[in-house]
């Protein structure tokens, strides 16, 4: 059972992409923002880490790069929540070495496919 | 001491405001009258020496000479050209390069094209910055970035709760339940954060601070400002109407706002609201009946109904061209504030017929329960008399229509159908349309 951490700061949206993944046999923890910082993300030791990029306190680039200089974190794919026009921000986030956008609003099914496609290829790493 | 390009010039009209011949004033600096005629027509480069013997010659300081206001001519006219140079092309005129080393030649010699061309020059670098200041806000306008980023969150729970409710079968009663305030919590946020964007896209204090707002948009949002209501045309002072048009941004629309005004005024003195609104009753008004009663003209009517207080009431006015000189919005009937309008408008069938009553029942595209009285009339002038031009305005004046279900009159039998329109073809979400001459950007194929 992949465990799943999402940080987002809408609750609804958390909510809806929890219930679906859930259902899809993930264990999935919820925060609302990344203030808990890299200790918190290692101590849930985490198969797929999505994040937000606008997040209040720590921007969801700032726990990207975090993740990636992290021994412990660093081959964890990350999937990233964007919106349209932020474009600059989607380049610094391939940079910074994300393994997954996925634009909102997207659709479940879009969702699941890319979360089962980035746990199998960590199961398989 | 910067010699000037323009010395010649100068040095041309001393001599000419001292009655001195060319052979007099060339004899006393030691050159030939020749030499000093190309020099008087900057064809030739001056020296300081040279420049010394002629200042004397014409009893002038060689600084009041050499310097002038000019030079900055020059500049402007390299500065001319290193944009055409950079802008580049492939067209014979872009290929031909400006004859950099005659422009002190071009700028002495035609100093009024001269003048021309360096303003020009200024006024495309000006609008230039100004498409620039745009793109950049359009980029970074935290404002419309925030707008932007709420209503796509909000769109995001909304598809993806939908998603769930619509396609998972065993939902338990509470996660339903959840998702339903969910999604009534997350429309009201795309409601709010829509109105957002629209109110940015209205108001937007870059259009005023760049000139881009047009001067009919800024009478249309001083009149707006007002509510509409100018109760100082009635026979009261209309001084603060005309110190408030003089605080308008822009010169063409104080032009434009005080030309409104003052026909604005004429009308009040023919049709007074009094005895307007004493011909008003529950009834659409009839603007044909109301300017036989009152023996004015029919497109007066049509102005002063839409200054009636507390109505409502819209107004369009066009020249021949179709072009819109007066807007005035009725609840929900939107009007385009660029490009052009909805060819089914029953104002441009008014416009192709001078004299002729249209008289249509409309509903918008996409907003099919509301409804409007749709008036239009058109008149011909010949401002030049018989050998001059045919000019035309139409007038459409939009009454909404009070909806059937809150009427207390009985529905009509078999009423026909509504004439749908839109504002404009490019957001005008009617699927097939006869008249679409571009496709929407909101209109589902």
């Amino acid at each position: 059972m992949a465990h799943v951490v999402l940080v987002e700061d809408e609750p609804n949206i958390a909510e809806a992409i929890r219930f679906i993944l859930s259902r899809d046999g993930c264990t999935v923890t919820a925060l609302s923002d990344g203030m808990g910082g890299i200790e918190q993300l290692r101590s849930l030791g985490p198969d797929l880490v999505i994040l937000d990029l606008m997040l209040p306190g720590i921007s969801g680039l700032e726990l990207l790069a975090a993740i990636r200089a992290d021994r412990g974190l660093r081959g964890v794919p990350v999937m990233m929540l964007t919106a349209k026009g932020q474009g600059r921000d989607r380049e610094a986030a391939l940079q910074a070495g994300v393994n997954h956008f996925m634009t909102k609003p997207f659709s479940n099914t879009e969702m699941l496919a890319a979360v089962r496609g980035l746990v199998a290829r960590r199961g398989a790493g | 001491m910067p010699i000037s390009s323009l010395t010649g010039t100068r040095l041309r009209e001393r001599r000419l405001a001292l009655g001195l011949r060319q052979s007099e004033v060339a004899s006393s600096a030691g050159i030939s009258a020749s030499y000093l005629n190309l020099i008087e027509h900057n064809r030739r480069r001056i020296g300081a020496d040279l420049l010394a013997a002629l200042a004397a010659a014409l009893g002038a300081v060689p600084a009041e000479l050499a310097e002038g206001a000019e030079g900055g001519l020059v500049d402007d006219l390299r500065a001319a050209a290193a944009t055409a140079e950079a802008l580049g092309g492939t067209s014979p005129a872009a290929a031909a390069r400006a004859e950099l080393d005659r422009v002190d030649e071009f700028a002495g010699r035609f100093p009024g094209w001269a003048g021309v061309v360096a303003r020009l020059s200024r006024h495309g670098a000006g609008l230039e910055r100004a498409v620039e200041t745009l793109n950049d806000r359009l980029s970074h306008d935290p404002h419309l970035a925030a707008s932007i980023h709420e209503v796509l969150s909000a769109l995001s729970a909304v598809r993806s709760t939908a998603a769930i409710l619509a396609e998972t079968e065993d939902i338990e009663p509470e996660w339903r339940e959840r998702f339903h305030r969910n999604l009534h919590h997350d429309s009201e946020r795309m409601a709010a954060g829509a109105e957002a964007l629209v109110a940015w896209l209205d108001g937007n204090p870059a259009a005023a601070e760049t000139g881009m707002a047009t001067p009919l948009d800024e009478l249309e949002t001083w009149l707006a400002g007002r509510g509409w209501s100018l109760p100082e045309l009635e026979g009261g002072d209309p001084a603060p109407l005309r110190a408030e048009v003089a605080h308008l941004a822009t010169g063409a629309a104080r032009a434009l706002a005080g030309a409104w005004l003052d026909r604005a005024l004429r009308d009040a003195v023919a049709l007074p609201m009094a005895r307007l609104d004493g011909l008003l009753t529950d009834e659409p008004p009839d603007p044909l009946l109301i300017a036989r009663a009152c023996d004015v003209p029919v497109d007066l009517v049509f102005r002063r109904l839409a200054l009636v207080p507390g109505r409502g009431w819209g107004l369009v006015v066009c020249d021949g061209s179709g072009t819109p000189v007066f807007r005035r919005p009725a609840d929900g009937f939107a009007l385009p504030r660029f490009g052009s309008a909805c060819p089914l408008w029953p104002l441009y069938a008014a416009l192709g017929h001078p004299g002729r009553a249209v008289l249509a029942e409309v509903a918008v595209a996409g907003r099919p329960s509301r409804r409007y009285r749709v008036l239009a009339h058109a008149m011909a002038s010949h401002p030049q008399g018989f050998g001059g031009v045919e000019l035309r305005e139409a007038a459409m004046l939009v009454i909404p229509l009070v909806p059937a279900a809150l009427s207390a009159a009985p529905p009509a039998a078999a009423a026909p159908p509504p004439l749908v329109v839109g504002p404009t073809c490019r957001i005008c979400p009617k699927g097939a349309c006869p008249a679409r001459r571009e496709p929407s950007v909101v209109a589902t194929p």
